[in-house]
């Protein structure tokens, strides 16, 4: 089969895999990073909010041989406001009016109509009061918040609440990147933007939820064995959805890939383009921030409970004790004397279903899953 | 081959054929229903299919004056005042709790409609001063001077003869006001019995000679704009009286209940729609029954209303009649049998429900503390609504391609059950969305569009989750038969958790946004909804089915499932037993 299911069967037996749990400080201190990125793009560049969100009006005329420039002039004229004049792939112009009110729009769309020498009814006019993007806004940010707190306690009720923080804070995580990219490369934010982010949340959870189940069944009978910690099994549970979260986000975001090729290929800026791209960033940060922050982060979370506290010293314990008596033997992937952090210590997958595959590891180890 | 519970597959191959005959079934049968309501495409938003889409936010002084009745009763007047202007199809609706949203198809005049849309309605009473029937047979100069005296007892319906000939004969029963109905109104206290009698056929018979007699306000130029005025003509009718000023006389049109157009000359406005407090379309229990319109007034309301229906109740017909004029246009004249002084009033009449609904309406508009501002004016052109059509089903035809090519490189034979899973919930989609376009009124826009799009990953993941727990449980050693059927119930369950989260981001979404948000929110709420009913009937039933043939469950190497190629047999050095690569280790 194909490489990808090779290693899809690799990361089951154990094979490979990468030790995400381990490495989280690694991986919150990244995501830390883009976060601050994120917020310093947010408060000092500020979002470029389109003209959806200050009032005034986007016309977009068809094919015309009026050059942008001269394009411009017409419409500062007109409307007696600064105006923004984009060429369309169609080789038709967006030309962009902020600060017009509704009923003066019409004025200027008959005199451009003029001015360009095209038959006003062909031109499109999207005019907007100065409220009325704000008011989307608002909406979004308030069904932001209800479903935050919904979602938060149905997850709290389907797992448990320490997967329900880690959701959120995944969740936050996205928004705040997504925004952040936003600000930093200077994207013009619409409302199709915030629909876009808007769906990030119900995929970025969805994402989550996913990795959570499988943890949730993997750690059932957690402390009735001695041989894995929380951390372990938590990071199998990411390896052995690893493929399925790479095949889903492939999946979802060659649709969305699409979307945006053809939303700016063939139509300039528009609602298909601004959907799609917030949507394009927002699932690859959702992709990323269920394997590298959510599940680690319940894994942190889990540890500090007193049960699995014990539980780890158990393990450990064990660990050593097997370690010392197998040293001589050679392969001891279990005991892993050489690890310095001991929630490392089974770094590559395998279940406990796969008891026996700790052997194996011995030898498959080296490939793969040391970082 | 060893499987450890034999026992369930077993009693679960059964049930496959008739999930997927259920489903079929429902398919077949959803599709006859489209195709038997002729609605084959989905309706499209005027994002799509050209025209013009104005988005109003009411604004008023106080905060509770915004709420549910009072936006419903401003989607009615706009309803009547968009469609008033010949536009076919224009919609008005609610959206959230604060919008409405009017939809005009495109090649209608979209600059009229704004116009008409944006300004705050105008409810006025005011006295008429002379009135007739308005249209092709009556020629205007005709001054019938029957006096339609208010013989008829013959209660509410009003449908009785009165067919209102410029001739005047004027029948006695001849009832037709304006708005059709005798109209008596009667002070609740007093309550002459209410239906009393027709009304005094006063619009039938437009007694009072169009000249000035009575109005004496009436100037000649308004006598010549009444001559002249042909309300019949919907061009005419829709110009006159605009920009009437309230304190001055008026010509205004109304239609009376046998559709017949009928004009008026109106005396300057006494009261101001703001002026009533309430109006409500009751039931009357007592008396002869039938529907009725109570109306409350404001203090200041009311004492105006006492003065002229005391002026009026002294008049001859029809100048005892006073108009309840919407935005110029004459709603209703009833005629005023005595002073009102109560504060209170009821219209009487052969109303039935509807009608009387509307009046309600309308007079309750007037005392709507709301006004609506121009939130946004998308104006599309049919070329752009058809190019941006375009452009999304391109756009949903790449990403659905790059899906099933991604799908067949990675799975082979299984992506085959996972390409026809996604056929049958495009089908079910496209269906749903068609049927609900006439049904519910959903318009398919560009959003929804977007939605549709990423739904395809959504949908496509519950099947990567599914095959990958198969072939987990194959990894594992199992033969196909029962890995599926182990898999089943755990794939189940993460589809089930993860897309109820999808939905229920759908439905915040739909509950609480607006704008193109909410169509967005509708598609991916019902394509998450389908997305389980696909994977429960048809996916799972094909994959139990399939996994009997020997393609699939000899782990064909194009099947998508070879043990071997997915690293099932474990390796020798790893089991104490080496004869089987079936080792239900987990059991």
């Amino acid at each position: 089969m194909s490489k990808l299911g090779n290693l899809g069967a690799r990361l089951h037996r154990g094979e490979v895999g990468y030790d995400f749990v381990g490495n989280r400080k690694i991986w919150y201190g990244v995501s830390i990073l883009i976060t601050l990125a994120a917020i310093l793009g947010l408060t000092v560049r500020g979002l470029n909010m389109g003209i959806e969100f200050q009032g005034g009006a986007v016309f977009t005329t068809p094919k015309t041989s009026v050059s942008v420039a001269q394009a411009e002039t017409f419409a500062e004229d007109s409307a007696g406001h600064q105006a923004v004049v984009q060429k369309l792939g169609t080789g038709g112009l967006r030309i962009q009016i902020a600060g017009v009110d509704t009923g003066k729009a019409d004025q200027i769309k008959d005199q451009l109509a003029k001015d360009l020498s095209v038959d006003s009814e062909k031109i499109n006019a999207d005019l907007v009061g100065p409220s009325w993007g704000e008011q989307v806004a608002s909406k979004a940010w308030q069904g932001l918040a209800i479903f935050m707190v919904l979602v938060v306690i149905y997850l709290a009720i389907a797992f448990e609440w320490r997967m329900a923080v880690a959701a959120l804070v995944a969740l936050i995580h996205d928004i705040t990147i997504t925004t952040g990219i936003y600000a930093l490369v200077g994207f013009e934010v619409t409302p199709g933007t915030v629909i876009g982010l808007l769906t990030i949340l119900g995929y970025s959870l969805y994402d989550t939820v996913v990795v959570f189940d499988s943890l949730k069944e993997q750690t059932k009978d957690l402390t009735k064995q001695t041989r894995w910690t929380y951390s372990d099994v938590a990071n199998r549970s990411i390896n052995s959805t690893l493929v399925r979260s790479i095949n889903t986000t492939v999946v979802a975001l060659l649709p969305v890939a699409g979307l945006l090729f053809i939303g700016g290929g063939f139509l300039g800026a528009g609602t298909l383009n601004d959907i799609s791209l917030s949507l394009f960033v927002g699932l690859a940060a959702g992709a990323y921030s269920s394997i590298f922050i959510a599940t680690p982060l319940v894994a942190d979370l889990k540890e500090r409970e007193p049960q699995m506290k014990a539980l780890k010293k158990r393990v450990l314990a064990k660990r050593a004790q097997a370690a010392a008596a197998e040293e001589p033997l050679d392969d001891s992937a279990a005991g892993n004397p050489d690890d310095f952090e001991p929630d490392d210590a089974a770094p590559a997958v395998v279940g406990q279903r796969h008891q026996p595959a700790s052997r194996t590891r011995g030898r498959g180890r080296p490939s793969g899953k040391r970082r | 081959m060893a499987a450890p519970k034999k026992g369930r597959s077993a009693s679960a191959q059964s049930r496959p054929g008739r999930s997927l005959a259920l489903i079929l079934i429902a398919i077949a049968a959803l599709t006859g229903g489209m195709f038997a309501s002729g609605h084959t495409t989905p309706r499209l938003g005027i994002d799509l299919a050209g025209g013009t889409s104005i988005t109003l936010a009411a604004k008023s002084g106080q905060e509770s004056a915004i709420n549910k009745t009072n936006m419903d009763t401003a989607v009615d007047i706009m309803n009547r005042r968009v469609n008033g202007l010949g536009v076919s199809e224009a919609e008005v609706q609610t959206q959230g709790d604060r919008n409405i949203i009017v939809n005009i198809p495109r090649g209608t005049n979209s600059k009229q409609a704004r116009d008409q849309v944006g300004t705050t309605a105008k409810l006025y009473f005011r006295p008429v001063l002379a009135t007739e029937v308005s249209g092709a047979a009556a020629s205007p100069g005709a001054t019938p001077s029957a006096s339609g005296s208010p013989s008829a007892q013959s209660g509410s319906k009003a449908t009785s003869s009165g067919s209102p000939t410029p001739s005047g004969s004027a029948t006695p029963s001849a009832t037709a006001t304006s708005q059709g109905r005798p109209v008596t109104d009667a002070l609740k206290a007093t309550s002459s019995p209410t239906p009393s009698g027709s009304a005094p056929a006063s619009s039938s018979a437009p007694s009072a000679s169009p000249s000035p007699s009575g109005g004496s306000d009436a100037t000649a130029a308004l006598q010549a704009q009444y001559a002249a005025l042909n309300c019949a003509d919907p061009a005419v009718r829709a110009k006159a009286g605009v920009g009437a000023k309230p304190t001055e006389p008026t010509v205004a049109c109304g239609q009376n209940s046998q559709k017949q157009w009928q004009k008026y000359v109106l005396g300057p406005a006494e009261v101001a729609g703001t002026d009533v407090k309430k109006a409500q379309a009751v039931y009357d229990t007592q008396g002869a029954g039938g529907w009725k319109v109570t109306m409350d007034f404001t203090s200041a309301g009311a004492k105006k209303f006492a003065s002229i229906t005391g002026k009026l109740a002294q008049n001859q017909s029809p100048q005892n009649q006073f108009a309840i004029v919407l935005d110029g246009e004459v709603v209703s004249d009833p005629y005023v049998q005595q002073a009102l002084t109560g504060g209170n009033a009821e219209i009487t009449g052969s109303f039935d429900q509807t009608e009387a609904k509307d009046l309600a309406n309308v007079l309750s508009y007037g005392a709507l503390p709301l006004s609506f501002e121009e939130q946004s004016v998308t104006t599309v052109t049919a070329a752009l609504g058809g190019e941006q059509l375009h452009a999304g089903l391109i756009a949903g035809a790449i990403g659905l391609a790059l899906v099933v090519i991604y799908l067949v490189v990675y799975y082979r034979g299984l992506s085959m059950i996972a390409i026809a899973s996604l056929l049958v919930s495009a089908v079910l989609t496209y269906v749903i969305m068609s049927l609900l376009g006439p049904t519910i009124g959903f318009a398919l826009n560009l959003p929804a569009v977007c939605g549709a799009i990423v739904a395809i990953g959504i949908t496509a993941d519950s099947f990567i989750v599914f095959f990958e727990r198969i072939r987990d449980e194959i990894r594992e050693g199992r033969s196909l038969r029962p890995a599926v059927e182990r898999a089943w119930p755990r794939a189940r369950r993460t589809i089930l958790v993860s897309d109820f989260v999808s939905f229920l981001a759908a439905a915040v979404l739909f509950i609480v946004t607006v704008g193109k948000v909410q169509g967005f929110a509708f598609t991916l709420g019902l394509t998450t909804v389908l997305d389980v009913v696909v994977v429960f009937l048809f996916t799972k039933p094909l994959m139990t089915i399939l996994a009997r043939r020997k393609f699939f469950a000899s782990g064909h190497t194009w099947s998508g499932l070879d043990p071997k190629r997915l690293g099932a047999k474990p390796p020798l050095r790893r089991t104490r037993r080496p004869s089987a690569p079936v080792d239900p280790k987990e059991a």
